[in-house]
């Protein structure tokens, strides 16, 4: 077993992410599903889903967002932050992280919205953060396609912005003070005057301070540059590899890297990985074949095929150097079964994962301290 | 309705005799009351949770959210006085999705700072998501105060907006059009999850912006977002007439109601609808007690609590463009000349374009008249004024009968004066009251907001030749 983790010392501080869309990760997922396929656009699903996993055990859920490839497997998918959304008042535990684009959206309504889903979910939302590539989602606004290094670019934008949103009401601007008929202490609000390449946005923002005061923020590995993670852009980096052999070596890297560019507070490294269990008397690699018959399961992320047990084993080696792991079930139906019957128990009992804690925030979870506006520090003096 | 004492309102629109109740959850506005012990907090979720399920509880076809845009200001900063903070409008409408079954749930949402495609989008999945209870209220704003928030800015004359709101409004419905039912596959054995060809690919070229989208969202329970508008001026309502379900006015009293219901039949016939294609819900305000007396009481209680001595300084401030704190709230209108040409419109769209010194003067020459201070002035200007029922529970059941009667209207908007308690006393005696009288349901017609506000399923337009040569496979 390789050390442990650097921001969580010894065990017992491990998360689990369970990705969430649709009828599962394996984009013919609906064929294997128990219920219609158009199920998958119902509350009902919905609700089912997001009970399960919070009943398993998992600390979060991601949702992804965006239009998914075409083909006969292409399925219809309802948008990330409103499932996040809805999830929110009937869950009590689990962090809700849906994935939200940077490129083709106003950045202040993703701002507002997060916030939002913060008040919704009593401080449990946290972003996963997106930039789009797709040249149909740039049509669809009727904009051009932002390729390259602009897309970092414009996904560090959108996450500077939102933060310079929430932090422009302290904490305490709403006073409800009687005897003056102030409702509002406006010495507590900023504006953002954020001026990127491409926008500005002037402020505050019509939300008051998210409950969690700053969102836990998530990124790809390799979405944004060095220079934003040193600089905090980020409370989470999704680490990839091709292989589950290679994991434990690429979140190694990733943390030596971080450490050598200086970042004080390193982002939480959270592996990715695929996962196709045995099931019902079917060997994983059978019912991987099954699907992929229909379409390939085409995925850049390492992918674990096999027992529960296997399962267990290799969670438990990368959680030795990882902050956390998100797994993608090919079947949610019949894999997060598996997972929440076999794995998360084996694992809880080794003592490996942090407790499931009723009304925790996300910033709780990551073991992250709720900041002060940035504002807070300066005394009365508008802005 | 032989006896009906008002002639027939309409050319053929008939009476349905029965009123539909909406609430709408401000959120930004001196109407809400904050000063008060019973009043909760503006942003917690549990107070749009028990104001909608109350609301359900009352059998309500409709909670509404305004949308914010920017933070309102006063003289240059944020206005520190009336309630200010809210939540993203389809945000916590998604949210209470899952803790509510038949209400349905209206968005307020700008045509300026959003794009088509992508708030069509999202309100289709609100639609979705909610089983077929979304609506979308259409505004519209112009102003480059409100554009500093968004990537385009101030991009739009304000005599454009509605033109705009318009090809806007009609690329949402395209793309909402776009799936053909059972679209979607019925088994997990089927060929395809959705049928070829039966998405229709949507492509719009105006001035404003570019639209080239595949719509990724079927049609929902009630196959598509309910549309309210609530514009008045005869531009908003020809838009109203061509576009929307449900006008959302400002006519709640009955001569005016009915007058305000010939002109919009008559503006739907003009644009090809039906007599009965679109409801009037107007914004209206209700101050109940148990006798008309206590009613009397509490109206002067809440309307002290709305607008306060600072609240009524300020009111003016916004208008003379100046501070004006050492006048005396108690006292006549300050007798100084308003410091601006033009009125500030950063407290909304309703009050630009008059010109400040020309509207001192008028207003100065008003209050004399009437012998008004300061605060009587503002709190008469202010006050929903004809938008309040006050009374009795029976009284003003009596009153909102006779509007259903007569066909004035097709229902109410309710504007809570108390977050989050402000509907118990409506839902636990007036509408026990309604339903004695028969003008208000005893359960929901349906689970879509469609069924519920009576309002038949769009016909899809019949695919233009253009729209079969766009198709394509999803």
């Amino acid at each position: 077993m390789s050390q442990a983790s650097q921001n969580h010392p010894g065990q017992g501080h491990a998360l689990l992410l369970l990705e969430l869309d649709g009828a599962g990760a394996h984009p013919a997922a609906w064929r294997a599903s128990r219920s219609r396929p158009e199920a998958v656009l119902t509350p009902a699903r919905l609700r089912d889903v997001i009970l399960a996993a919070e009943s398993a055990g998992f600390h979060g859920a991601t949702i992804a967002d965006g239009r998914l490839p075409e083909g006969p497997d292409a399925a219809a998918r309802l948008n990330a932050l409103q499932r996040a959304a809805f999830a929110g008042p009937i869950t009590r535990s689990i962090a809700l992280i849906p994935e939200v684009d940077t490129v083709y959206t106003e950045p202040f309504h993703i701002s507002t919205q997060l916030a939002s889903l913060d008040y919704v979910s009593g401080g449990r939302a946290g972003w996963l953060v997106a930039a789009s590539t797709s040249s149909a989602d740039a049509a669809a606004v009727g904009r051009e396609t932002v390729r390259g290094g602009r897309l970092a670019q414009e996904a560090a934008d959108a996450i500077e912005v939102s933060r310079r949103l929430w932090d422009s009401w302290e904490d305490d601007a709403v006073i409800r003070d009687v005897p003056t008929g102030r409702y509002l202490d406006v010495d507590k609000l900023h504006y953002s005057d954020f001026e990127g390449g491409n926008y500005a946005v002037k402020g505050p923002s019509i939300v008051p301070r998210p409950l969690q005061g700053q969102l836990p923020v998530l990124a790809p590995a390799g979405l944004l540059a060095p220079e934003e993670l040193v600089a905090g852009a980020v409370d989470g980096l999704l680490v990839s590899a091709p292989t589950p052999e290679l994991l434990s070596a690429e979140l190694t890297e990733t943390r030596e890297a971080l450490a050598a560019f200086g970042a004080g507070a390193a982002p939480a490294l959270i592996a990715e990985l695929d996962v196709v269990l045995d099931a019902r008397g079917q060997a994983a690699a059978e019912r991987l074949a099954a699907l992929d018959a229909h379409t390939p399961w085409d995925s850049t992320r390492a992918r674990f095929l096999g027992t529960a047990t296997g399962l267990t084993e290799l969670l438990a080696e990368v959680l030795a150097v990882a902050d956390g792991v998100r797994l993608h079930p090919a079947v949610l139906d019949t894999d997060l079964e598996e997972l929440s019957r076999l794995v998360l128990p084996e694992l809880r009992r080794r003592g490996i994962l942090a407790p499931v804690v009723l009304d925790a925030s996300f910033r709780d979870q990551l073991g992250l301290a709720r900041p002060a506006s940035r504002h807070a520090a300066t005394p009365a003096a508008g802005n | 309705m032989s006896h009906n004492p008002y002639p027939n309102p309409a050319r053929e629109s008939t009476p349905s005799g029965q009123l539909s109740l909406g609430v709408f959850f401000q959120g930004v506005n001196s109407g809400t009351i904050w000063k008060s012990a019973e009043s909760g907090s503006q942003t917690d979720f549990e107070s749009f949770r028990r104001l909608a399920q109350t609301a359900e509880r009352g059998l309500f076809s409709a909670f509404f959210l305004g949308e914010g845009l920017r933070l309102r200001e006063h003289l240059g900063r944020p206005h520190a006085l009336d309630v200010a903070g809210r939540p993203d409008a389809q945000t916590a409408l998604a949210a209470l999705a899952a803790v509510t079954s038949h209400i349905g749930l209206v968005a307020t949402q700008n045509t300026t700072y959003n794009d088509p495609a992508d708030l069509a989008h999202r309100l289709s999945s609100l639609d979705l998501i909610s089983g077929g209870r979304a609506a979308w209220n259409i505004v519209t704003t112009d102003n480059a105060w409100t554009g500093a928030n968004f990537r385009r800015g101030g991009y739009l004359d304000h005599a454009d907006r509605y033109v705009h709101a318009e090809a806007f409004v009609q690329t949402a419905k395209r793309i909402w059009d776009a799936w053909d039912e059972d679209a979607v596959a019925s088994s997990p054995s089927a060929d395809r999850w959705a049928a070829p060809g039966a998405v229709r690919r949507v492509h719009h070229t105006g001035r404003h912006y570019t639209v080239d989208v595949t719509p990724g969202l079927p049609r929902s329970a009630q196959y598509r977002p309910v549309l309210f508008q609530a514009g008045d001026s005869p531009d908003g309502r020809d838009f109203a007439a061509r576009q929307a379900d449900v006008i959302f006015s400002a006519h709640p009293q009955l001569e005016d109601a009915l007058q305000f219901r010939r002109d919009i039949v008559e503006r739907t016939l003009k644009a090809g609808r039906g007599a009965n294609d679109v409801k009037i819900m107007p914004a209206s305000e209700f101050i109940l007690a148990a006798t008309p007396e206590e009613a009397l009481e509490k109206k002067a209680w809440v309307r002290e609590l709305q607008i306060g001595p600072q609240q009524a300084i300020a009111y003016l401030e916004q208008f003379w463009g100046r501070e004006l704190q050492g006048f005396d709230p108690d006292g006549p209108l300050p007798e100084i000349d308003p410091v601006v040409e033009e009125t500030s419109e950063t407290r909304g769209s309703g009050f630009h374009g008059a010109k400040a010194r020309q509207l001192a003067d008028q207003w100065r020459a008003e209050a004399k008249e009437k012998g008004l201070s300061i605060r009587q002035f503002v709190s008469a200007k202010t006050s929903r004024g004809d938008s309040t029922f006050t009374g009795s529970y029976a009284e003003v059941a009596d009153r909102l009968a006779e509007y259903a009667r007569t066909g004035a209207v097709d229902g109410f908007n309710i504007s809570p004066w108390l977050i989050p308690s402000g509907l118990d006393d409506i839902v636990n005696h007036l509408v026990p009251a309604l339903q004695e009288r028969g003008v208000y349901p005893s359960e929901y017609a349906g689970t879509t907001l469609r069924e519920n506000l009576g309002l038949a399923t769009p016909v899809r337009p019949v695919a233009a030749a253009e729209a079969v040569a766009n198709a394509v496979r999803v």
